[in-house]
């Protein structure tokens, strides 16, 4: 890089020191007052267990179901968007959607479908459904490109269509990852159901959002730690459930 | 009968992988097609059925003419030729029936063969040739279970299963140990033979197809430069097919 390059990159940085209030004194106040924050949410308050259950359950409900429908439909996309068993612009295709199922992140894609469909756990399926297709079926898609193309050209060979050379050639060697993956998923989808209802697309995250509202700290930490436990039981299983299947 | 003519194959790459290949095949002589490797043959058996576009020619199989077929006409010309493979293809994670039921997929529905609910005129001829190619029994282990003489038998299984009026043979030998080779190569010949089907063999071992072939084709850049019976490989047409000395055959590779 020459000078002028980075003359013109201090000038930036410094700019946006500046601009942006980055200040030590201000963080030093910050610390203090989180430390005020903690010191107001010890101990955890778990008396009000029915609001957390409900909103931890419905994040896991969530999870389960845009898992299904993800795969349901991440499974099709997935065959489309494989350069080694369909035409190039349906390839073309296929990656398109996937490429629009993973540009904006889930909390903007949430935000989106509240507004469309209101609040609740129905916008954060939808979203989290939407992340699947473009998650599970790039994953999919590149398992599928990888491939034995001997066996798919040994079907194609008995003069099996289309179809016959997906159901005997392509799956029978996708299945596992196919099955891996849905736990995968599942795995991610209960973490992002979490947050996803901060925006107001269902869950723990709303209620989440509703105790941080109300400065109850210690309601917060009690959700905090619940969530916590869910998601590091929810890998232990897929941990578990991916070993049972390789 | 298969009647192949002019048949032209040039890959994107500007390889001239066919260069007008014509021969005919007729009754249920099992023909030997020798080369060294990059001479075309395996191109040759992939533009018969189609797996390879070719570019130009004519192959006809009982009179029908193939190049110019599309769709289901053309897997209906497909399920007409069985072929075998070198890596002998089989899809590992499926049962050896599963594999050789696929070789009836050409005949039926897709949700039949989603439900595995082939005819039970298919899942007989299944069995019968299970036993024919000597894996009677084997039928519920999975493919990759297997040695490579089975793998290579339950290949044969799937393409015979197709009741196909040729089989299209690629390198059936070069994944086996000799013995198994020879074994393999034999029940080859006597299969398409007890069917009364030709049989379009391709192989390395210039030895072997001596000691089955009573026809030879010999190809070298994409040509057929030999077509005689195999008493006629003599050290100086070995020596114009493989490119090297006279008297000089190659070893299996």
């Amino acid at each position: 890089m020459g000078p002028v390059a980075w003359l013109g990159l201090g000038v930036f940085l410094a700019w946006s020191v500046v601009n942006l209030d980055v200040n030590p004194e201000r963080v030093a106040r910050g610390l203090a007052r989180l430390g005020s924050v903690a010191a107001r949410a010890v101990p955890p308050d778990f008396s009000r267990g029915g609001l957390l259950a409900d909103g931890i359950l419905e994040s896991i409900e969530m999870a389960t179901l845009s898992t299904l429908f993800g795969v349901l439909l991440g499974v099709p996309v997935a065959v489309l968007a494989a350069r080694n068993v369909v035409s190039l612009p349906v390839y073309a295709g296929g990656r398109a959607t996937i490429t629009l199922g993973r540009t904006l992140h889930e909390l903007i894609v949430a935000i989106l479908f509240v507004k469309a469909v209101g609040f609740g756990a129905l916008a954060g399926i939808l979203t989290l459904t939407l992340n699947s297709v473009g998650f599970f079926g790039k994953l999919l898609a590149e398992a599928i490109e990888t491939i034995d193309r001997g066996q798919i050209e040994a079907v194609r060979a008995t003069g099996a269509s289309r179809g016959g050379v997906l159901l005997y050639a392509v799956l029978p060697q996708v299945l596992p990852r196919i099955v891996g993956l849905t736990i995968y998923q599942w795995d991610i989808h209960l973490r992002q159901s979490t947050i996803i209802g901060i925006v107001g697309a269902g869950g723990i995250g709303a209620t989440l959002y509703n105790a941080f509202s109300r400065y109850d700290y210690d309601f917060v930490l009690a959700i905090l730690l619940v969530i916590v436990a869910i998601v590091l039981i929810g890998e232990a299983v897929s941990a578990v459930a991916r070993r049972w299947v390789e | 009968m298969l009647v192949v003519s002019d048949l032209v194959k040039t890959y994107p790459t500007g390889d001239r992988a066919l260069r007008g290949v014509s021969f005919t095949l007729e009754g249920h002589d099992a023909v030997f097609v020798i080369g060294s490797s990059g001479a075309g043959k395996s191109t040759l058996l992939r533009c018969l059925n189609r797996l390879i576009e070719p570019d130009r020619g004519s192959v006809r199989l009982d009179g029908q003419e193939v190049t110019t077929l599309e769709g289901a006409a053309l897997r209906a010309a497909r399920r007409r030729m069985g072929m075998i493979f070198q890596e002998f293809n089989l899809v590992e994670r499926l049962t050896v029936m599963e594999n050789v039921l696929s070789g009836r997929l050409g005949y039926v529905s897709l949700w039949e063969a989603w439900r595995r609910r082939f005819p039970p005129a298919d899942v007989e001829a299944a069995y019968r040739t299970l036993d024919r190619v000597g894996l009677a029994g084997f039928e519920n282990k999975r493919a990759d279970a297997l040695s490579g003489g089975q793998r290579q038998r339950v290949g044969i299984a799937r393409a015979l299963v197709q009741r196909p009026r040729i089989l299209l043979v690629d390198e059936p030998t070069s994944s086996l140990d000799p013995r198994t080779s020879e074994a393999v190569l034999r029940l080859i010949v006597d299969l398409a033979a007890e069917d009364g089907i030709p049989a379009l063999i391709n192989i390395h071992d210039v030895p072997l197809a001596r000691q089955f072939a009573r026809r030879v084709l010999g190809m070298r850049s994409g040509e057929i430069v030999y077509d005689g019976p195999a008493g006629g490989l003599t050290g100086g047409t070995l020596g114009q097919i493989y490119d090297g000395a006279a008297g000089l055959a190659p070893d299996r590779s």
